[in-house]
């Protein structure tokens, strides 16, 4: 495939150009087609046997070439309905450490009594690419995952959906714009310093009685999330109740991590690689700890969930939505 | 413990992305492919279909060539080997080439080129590689299947064709669509060509068809068949064992009778001692003579011969366009018959001919070899009479008396050939019976000459058309009179009758072409039916052309229909499918794949989706319920015990008809009561 210079790929620029908010529905106003490289390569060699049959007087080659040209058009009329009508939502995003992929999740309906083949996801800048069929009458969970590169916000960008059924000699396709984004965590620091043990009131008191993380201190009622590694399952194989153990330095020890309170030489991207590090090391260690940065502020807690939020505001860092998600 | 791999094994854990969907297009150029099996198969069976239509066009050892090649490739894919590295290919294309040279003498041109093609589509086949390969192994398909009618446009040739390009439809689907089964493969290939029928036939009957070709089509040694300019012994005989089928007549209106059936071709005037041949004098543009008496309609569809001749009964009328007419009462085209023709002719059988012959004509109509012959020169002095008439009659006598027998395979002399079958053999076939009547005629001094010819042909009882082959060739003479011009006169209607009123079967018992052998009638029974349908065929589809392409048009009521005219048709006819098609894609199909208690509750959601209660795509009857019940107590008892039915006749088995009915008919005449300002603003939270 050739490619544009990209101000005259501007200029050719198909589909809206704003992220939309869901149901979409491929209307026939948004399908385009056009014929791809063998396509055009047969209708070259539709017009040599047209010439052939002209030259000739053949009369059954003037009817082989028409067929084939009606069957061409007619590959045309199919790869148009093989789009239309689909009606595309939005479902999860996946997000992603750098080097990883953002998966985006889309809901493809096929409202219809037959089957879709053959259709195609590509992501944009054409990384990112998913095949899939859509079986009659039903919705489907398509991902298309995107290479995470930098730290921030990705958003989903120019998605095309497109088939080449059932010929391959047309190119039918819709460019998407969901209102969909993943978010990029800061990539995690290798060697980093352990965070400083930033004493609040109680832990300063508390401090000097407790020597380590891993002393048992008792037993709580199971909480839904609390870490199945926690879990007394010695408790639960002879009594069959669900109890989590408790540990002293976890009562005692919050970690708060602050972005202002990093040493003064540390880059920006570099403060948030290591805030990754810590919120990931105290989330692995089920410490409870908080986290300030200069836009919002997450209070202690521990579990994936205040995991996955504080990562997501270091991914946000400094992007103009980041006050939104607050 | 490393702190980078217990993090990167969290966050792997954590946000784990699928493998499946991962995966980074390669965006190297040529992207190699592994085809599946079944793909191959798809491939193979195409390619195999396209080539089987060309056997009887390739040469022995292409099509072993290509056998083996395509026997090679169904190895190496049922033991999954990868193709044979490219540059074992080029050597084999190159010896291909070669071969082809030496073989056909030329390289470039229609059948050499046709041969190379459907050799290179088996190598193609053989080092399948990249899509590309693919790609122009599907074009080559398609080119091969077209560049079948160059040899063959007949019906059983469309029917292969048709066969075989559906397969490699069904192949390029299996390559864009490799989930689909065999069965919608096929499915699919039979709809895009249905759905191209509507263009093929309007571009067929309205696209501009040229007159005359663009460029000097090549001429190829074809092999030529049927009567040729000239006749020595042994041309016809030789022609008759052919059962080829020369020409197809359909009469308007009334038949001649088998007696009348002469079909007029090469006219022979000069003779050399052994072989008659054409005198070539300029023709005109309408005949000689004037039209009168009674007259036939007919239409002959002329299978290609390669020459100029077109048979006629006596005598056409003129002009006929793109024919012309000799001084010998012959109708000529203007180019060779390379490819089968349709004219139409009115004969006038009682027409005088040649009342004012030109004296050149007649000398020529009297030229003898100086020397040979000499007995039946001597003859011809002793049966000479006052009147010309008389003589003639004295000869055809002679003939008579003369215990003459007709049969395929005379005894052949070169010297004096008349005089040997006149005095000595006395077995002959019409060539030899009309050669030597001519002979004796001129030696008589009466004009006269040879026609050859096809007399008789045989009515199709399916369609009442006549078909005439090569075994109806014939030769008969010509003699001229001053004051009623030109008389036909055939000595074999004298000598067996029953030659001209049934045929040469009637007239042999031993030797017959095996199809005009009584014990295999009910085969020609069949033949007539398959003739039947490829005269209409031929007549229809093959012959037509830009002539017939404007009165088509003209008989729509297009007046002056040129072939902008047609053009402007073909247009409209196509952008009217396109319009057609497109309203067809627009189309929603009613049948929406739920059943009627389905249907029912769809609408039960669509009457309450004004309210802002549409159902949700995940929500069970009984959860709905439940909503509404929250957002309309008024309706509560209505829409539960609307759910409530739904979910019954849902889940029980079988659900009956009446019940589906009456809860059909509930929702369809629901009606819901005034709702209050708080309920709305709630419903829209």
């Amino acid at each position: 495939m050739f490619t544009m210079p990209a101000r005259l790929r501007a200029l050719f620029r198909f589909g809206p150009g704003r992220p939309e908010t869901a149901p979409v529905r491929l209307r026939q106003g948004r399908i385009y087609v056009l014929p791809t490289l063998p396509g055009l390569a047969f209708a070259g060699v539709l017009l040599l046997m047209l010439v052939a049959s002209i030259n000739y007087s053949l009369s059954l080659g003037y009817a082989f070439t028409f067929l084939l040209g009606g069957v061409w058009v007619a590959s045309v009329l199919s790869a148009f309905r093989n789009l239309f009508r689909l009606t595309i939502r939005y479902g999860k995003v996946e997000n992603a450490f750098p080097g990883g992929n953002v998966v985006f999740h889309l809901l493809i309906e096929n409202p219809d009594p037959r089957r879709r083949p053959a259709l195609r996801l590509i992501g944009s800048d054409k990384q990112g690419e998913n095949s899939f069929d859509l079986p009659p009458s039903t919705c489907s969970e398509i991902p298309l995952a995107l290479t995470a590169k930098r730290r921030g916000v990705l958003p989903i960008g120019r998605t095309v959906i497109e088939t080449r059924w059932p010929l391959g000699l047309v190119r039918a396709w819709s460019v998407l714009m969901p209102d969909m984004e993943g978010l990029i965590f800061p990539a995690p620091e290798v060697g980093s310093p352990d965070p400083a043990r930033l004493p609040n009131d109680r832990a300063a008191d508390l401090g000097s009685l407790c020597s380590g993380n891993e002393d048992f201190a008792g037993f709580r009622a199971y909480q839904e999330t609390d870490s199945p590694r926690r879990l007394a399952w010695k408790v639960y194989a002879r009594d069959g109740i669900l109890v989590t153990k408790e540990f002293s330095a976890s009562a005692s020890g919050e970690l708060f991590f602050n972005y202002d309170d990093l040493p003064v030489g540390l880059a920006e991207e570099a403060r948030l690689s290591r805030l990754a590090t810590w919120l990931l090391r105290a989330s692995q260690d089920e410490e409870r700890y908080a986290l300030r940065l200069p836009a919002c502020e997450y209070p202690a807690a521990r579990g994936t969930a205040h995991l996955r939020r504080c990562l997501g505001a270091l991914a946000r860092h400094g992007s103009e939505r980041e006050k939104r998600w607050e | 413990m490393g702190v980078k791999g217990s993090v990167a094994r969290l966050s792997s854990a954590l946000f784990r992305s699928r493998g499946s969907s991962g995966n980074t297009p390669e965006r190297t150029k040529p992207v190699e492919v592994s085809l599946r099996r079944d793909q191959t198969i798809w491939l193979l069976t195409a390619a195999t279909l396209t080539l089987v239509a060309h056997l009887p066009g390739l040469p022995i050892w292409v099509i072993a060539f290509c056998a083996t090649l395509l026997v090679w490739r169904g190895w190496l894919l049922w033991h999954g080997k990868a193709a044979p590295p490219r540059w074992m290919v080029a050597p084999l294309v190159l010896g291909v080439a070669i071969g082809i040279r030496l073989d056909l003498g030329l390289f470039f041109g229609k059948t050499p080129g046709l041969v190379f093609l459907a050799a290179l589509l088996c190598l193609k086949l053989l080092e399948i590689r990249t899509m590309r390969d693919i790609r122009i192994v599907v074009l080559l398909c398609f080119f091969l299947q077209f560049g079948l009618f160059f040899n063959d446009q007949s019906m059983s040739a469309a029917a292969l064709v048709l066969v075989a390009l559906l397969v490699t439809l069904g192949s390029q689907i299996a390559l864009t669509d490799p989930a689909s089964s065999t069965r919608e493969r096929l499915k699919t290939g039979a709809m895009l060509l249905t759905q191209g029928l509507p263009f093929m036939l309007a571009l067929f009957v309205l696209f501009p068809r040229a007159i005359s070709p663009l460029w000097g089509v090549p001429s190829e040694s074809v092999a030529l068949s049927g009567l040729s300019d000239s006749m020595s012994p042994g041309t016809i005989s030789e022609l008759i064992m052919s059962d080829d089928l020369a020409f197809t007549v359909e009469f308007n209106g009334s038949r001649p009778t088998p007696s009348d059936r002469y079909w007029r071709g090469p006219v022979l005037s000069r003779f050399d001692g052994r072989t008659w041949r054409m005198a070539v004098r300029p023709p005109e543009d309408r005949p000689t003579y004037k039209p009168s008496g009674k007259r036939f309609d007919y239409r002959i569809v002329l299978e290609p011969h390669q020459r100029y001749w077109l048979p006629t009964l006596d005598y056409p009328a003129g002009p006929v366009e793109g024919a012309i007419f000799s001084y010998d009462f012959q109708v000529l085209t203007v180019r060779p018959v390379t490819k089968r023709v349709q004219f139409a002719f009115s004969s006038f059988p009682d027409a005088m001919v040649g009342l004012n012959e030109h004296p050149p004509t007649l000398d020529l109509a009297r030229q003898l070899p100086p020397q040979g012959n000499p007995r039946a020169r001597a003859l011809a002095a002793e049966l000479k009479a006052k009147m010309p008439q008389q003589t003639v009659g004295r000869i055809l006598g002679w003939f008579l008396d003369g215990q003459f027998s007709y049969t395929l395979q005379p005894p052949l002399r070169d010297k004096d050939s008349i005089d040997s079958f006149l005095f000595e053999t006395r077995m002959g076939f019409c060539e030899h019976f009309a050669g030597a009547f001519v002979f004796l005629a001129r030696a008589a001094d009466v004009p006269a000459r040879v026609v050859t010819g096809y007399q008789g042909g045989r009515i199709n009882p399916v369609n009442g058309t006549i078909s005439v082959r090569q075994s109806d060739a014939h030769a008969w003479a010509e003699v001229w009179y001053a004051e009623r011009g030109w008389v036909r006169v055939d000595p074999v209607a004298l000598i067996v009758p029953t030659r001209i009123d049934h045929g040469l079967e009637g007239a042999l018992d031993r030797g017959l072409p095996f199809m005009l052998r009584p014990e295999y009638s009910w085969l020609r029974q069949l033949r007539d039916g398959w003739e039947a349908v490829a005269t209409q065929w031929n007549r229809h589809v093959i012959a037509y052309d830009g002539k017939r392409q404007l009165d088509l048009l003209e008989s729509f009521g297009l007046e002056d229909a040129s072939p902008s005219t047609a053009f402007g048709a073909a247009s409209i006819a196509v952008a009217l499918l396109m319009a057609g098609f497109y309203g067809w894609a627009q189309f929603r199909r009613k049948d929406d794949g739920l059943d009627p208690l389905d249907r029912a509750w769809v609408r039960f959601s669509a009457r309450l989706a004004p309210h802002g209660l549409a159902r949700m795509p995940d929500e069970g009857p009984i959860d709905y319920s439940r909503r509404l019940t929250i957002a309309r107590p008024a309706d509560a008892d209505k829409l539960i015990s609307i759910c409530t039915r739904y979910a019954c006749l849902r889940y029980r088995l079988p659900p009956l008809r009446a019940e589906i009915d009456a809860l059909a008919h509930a929702i369809d005449t629901l009606g819901l009561k005034q709702e209050t300002a708080t309920q709305s603003v709630r419903n829209q939270q």
